[in-house]
């Protein structure tokens, strides 16, 4: 950095481009390597990878109705990698993002279908009913992160292994909620099953709670609003971080917290607050699912979103505008992946295996680095302690 | 000494609450004989057992790998690639050209149990590499083998894939029915695979070498302090390495146990979470294998009872049944009940000096 003083007038500026470009060499470099590696995995397997790569890239933005479902994909995975992004930053590992975001997805569903909203006013019906059961998506994420961050606070208990436990405590409250029932054993659906008989899953939620429709390419998707508002609360979530008190005791508290409490800043109530904002996140991500694409809650719609949440919010390094970026990858991956397997019959999971090897290179960027030759210092795999002991 | 006295005192609480545990689950067999008859007691006894193996494994792993100081959550992917590479093996010697030497069940289970504890060991070392010698966080370490097991497996996911069978009952049961109780105490305790005896056994071993062996008292000190056991003359990264490669092995003998005694097939993702269940085990039985084994029983327990409630007249909805070992687990973790007590130096990197 010191030459670049030197030789220019506006150091800043150059300094900036340069930062960045520093830091989003490992990432790139990192996706370009765990896609070469996914190329050899293809060749062995007998397939070739240009067919394969070039139905990833077509299924994903060859066209309107490609670009539609990246976009789609996209947005519960920019809410959800906040969720564990905003978390990271308070020093949290938030694998709960799964959980949290089932029971978002259940209760946003519970008050679209059960909550009539009729104000005269069909707009003003729609806007009260979508914000308000967007509301519920996020304060059921927030009541399940919540209690992982109480516990943490107050006893100690680590939130890695209580967020895991519950993740499946939502998953059986949630089979038990929406329970088809088996009449021949004499067991009642649950409480929020629409009577069905086979499927659990809840009443259509009623068109006012609709997440509203800005683009209709031709074929069976189209693009709700939620990507914006994806791209709004990064923005807001980057905006509390870097620019307010809280943000500034929350990444304090992520840094150390022993210097924290010293400094006088409340780290229970950060810790219990980061993962309530974290919680009602990955709650929004559920409610994308629920109140933009499927328009109830059903079985498997979110399956997996919480995890690779993690994976987003590592590979933006935890920047919440990075998260849109790296969401955009993985939304883009997620929804060319069908293209790809149809085209090249190479099987889909094979995004996984990529998904993987650049989670890896990030958290080991000394690989990266060794690899291209690049100099910097350590990277975001680095950051955390990971005991279960007590903060 | 101070120290040393509270954590006996916490182990020891530990172990009255899971006798107590284990005393009550005793109680409602004999409640439930009564109410139930012997054979669906005894079916929710062996089912308890099937489910108890794997997650038993899994927390042998979490122990090997957390009391050398490596936090493992990875031990999900671990299984499910052993269960799938354990699978492949007896697939490819079931093949109708495969050498008929190897066809013979002794010799085709006993390489597809060590294929799979391979491929498990390969994993721990892996984990062993990013955490070690690139001091990658060991959540993001295990998440990279969770995440890598799952699309490896599912990538090379073969339906329809079948093989020459899988282990049998390693005791026949030599009782009629009539012989009463004789007959049922059969049933639970013979009849059983490999790979279900060797857990027991294994359990006892690990038990004798964590606590009774110099290997052990090592392992526990880089745990607790690697400086101390550093200074000491011991090679903490080798003694990592090691036990990663014991605890990869492990986990991988609980996937195969899947794979090639309790289902007989392989299926995507079909690990389900036991991994993670094991790491809430581990945590459970206070990183002891005899706990862990005995909070491992009580998974399965409330796992096996889920299916037959309604036999035992029951009307609480059964998903409440399956949640209860989470709830006791996050219980038990937020010191309600004793108090969980991590190895001291457990996730924090170590650099030699």
């Amino acid at each position: 950095m010191s030459e670049s003083s030197v030789i220019t007038d506006s150091p800043t500026n150059i300094g900036l481009v340069r930062g960045v470009l520093r830091s989003a060499a490992v990432p790139v470099l990192s996706v370009l390597t765990a896609m070469l590696i996914g190329a050899l995995f293809i060749i062995v397997a007998g397939y070739d990878p240009l067919v394969a790569y070039r139905g990833l890239l077509n299924g994903a933005f060859g066209d309107a109705a490609g670009l539609t479902r990246t976009l789609i994909k996209m947005a519960p995975l920019v809410f959800s990698g906040l969720a564990v992004a905003f978390a990271f930053k308070g020093g949290l590992f938030n694998i709960g993002a799964q959980g949290q975001l089932l029971i978002g997805s259940v209760t946003s569903a519970w008050v679209g279908f059960a909550l009539p909203v009729d104000l005269g006013n069909p707009v003003l019906s729609a806007v009260v009913h979508l914000t308000l059961a967007l509301l519920a998506g996020l304060l059921g994420g927030a009541l399940w992160g919540a209690i992982p961050g109480i516990l943490k606070a107050y006893t100690g208990a680590h939130e890695v292994i209580t967020t895991i436990m519950f993740n499946f405590i939502a998953s059986n409250l949630i089979g038990w909620l929406l329970f088809a029932g088996a009449p021949g054993e004499g067991l009642p659906p649950g409480p929020l099953n629409d009577g069905n008989g086979v499927i659990a899953r809840t009443p259509s939620i009623l068109p006012t709670a609709y997440l509203p429709v800005v683009f209709d390419p031709p074929g069976p998707t189209a693009l709700h609003l939620g990507v914006f508002l994806a791209v709004i609360a990064a923005v807001l979530v980057a905006l509390l971080i870097t620019r307010t008190t809280f943000g500034f005791e929350l990444r304090m508290v992520g840094l150390n917290p022993t210097a924290a409490r010293y400094s006088g800043i409340d780290v229970k109530r950060i810790t219990i607050l980061t993962m309530v904002i974290a919680g009602g996140l990955a709650g929004l991500a559920g409610a994308m699912q629920t109140l933009g694409v499927n328009y109830r809650y059903e079985p498997n719609q979110s399956l997996g979103l919480g995890f690779d949440a993690i994976t987003v919010a590592l590979l933006a390094g935890n920047n919440p505008l990075g998260v849109v970026l790296a969401a955009f990858l993985f939304g883009a991956m997620d929804a060319g992946s069908t293209r790809m397997q149809f085209q090249s019959n190479v099987p889909s999971e094979i995004i996984l295996v990529v998904q993987a090897l650049i989670l890896m290179f990030v958290a080991a960027d000394q690989i990266i680095r060794m690899i291209y030759r690049i100099r910097g210092e350590g990277g975001i795999g680095q950051m955390f302690g990971t005991g279960w002991g007590q903060r | 000494m101070l120290t040393a006295v509270t954590a006996m005192a916490r182990t020891n609480r530990t172990a009255l609450w899971a006798s107590i545990g284990a005393v009550l689950i005793v109680i409602m067999a004999f409640l439930a004989v009564g109410a139930v008859g012997p054979a669906v007691v005894v079916a929710v006894i062996n089912a308890s057992i099937r489910g108890m193996v794997p997650i038993t494994l899994g927390a042998m792993s979490g122990i090997f790998s957390e009391r050398s100081g490596i936090v493992n959550i990875g031990i999900e992917g671990m299984m499910l690639i052993a269960a799938f590479v354990g699978f492949m093996t007896n697939y490819a010697l079931s093949l109708p050209g495969a050498p008929s030497v190897f066809q013979a069940e002794p010799i085709r289970m006993g390489l597809s149990i060590l294929t799979g504890m391979l491929a498990g060991a390969v994993m721990g070392l892996l984990h062993a590499v990013l955490c070690i010698r690139f001091k990658v966080s060991h959540i993001i370490s295990g998440t990279v083998i969770n995440i890598l097991a799952l699309g490896l497996t599912g990538y090379l996911y073969m339906p329809g894939a079948t093989t020459l069978g899988r282990l049998p009952p390693m005791i026949a049961n030599p009782f009629s029915e009539s012989a009463g109780i004789l007959y049922w105490i059969g049933e639970i305790f013979l009849k059983k695979g490999f790979i279900t005896y060797a857990t027991f056994a294994l359990v006892i071993i690990i038990a004798v070498v964590m606590f009774r062996t110099r290997w052990g008292l090592r392992t526990r000190a880089i745990g607790e302090h690697p400086r101390a056991a550093d200074t000491l003359g011991i090679n903490v990264y080798r003694m990592q390495y090691i036990n990663l490669l014991f605890s990869g092995a492990l986990a991988g003998l609980g996937g195969v146990f899947l794979t090639l005694e309790a289902v007989g097939q392989f299926e995507r993702g079909m690990t389900n979470g036991r991994g993670f269940i094991a790491l809430a085990v581990m945590i459970f039985g206070n990183w002891h294998p005899l706990y862990a084994a005995a909070g491992a029983l009580l998974f399965g327990f409330a796992t096996a009872l889920q299916g037959q409630l309604q036999f035992f007249g029951i009307n609480i909805p059964h998903q409440f049944v399956g949640m209860l070992p989470y709830l006791l687990t996050v219980i038990v973790l937020a010191g309600f009940v004793g108090r969980a007590q991590p190895p001291a130096h457990v996730g924090k990197p170590y650099e030699v000096e």
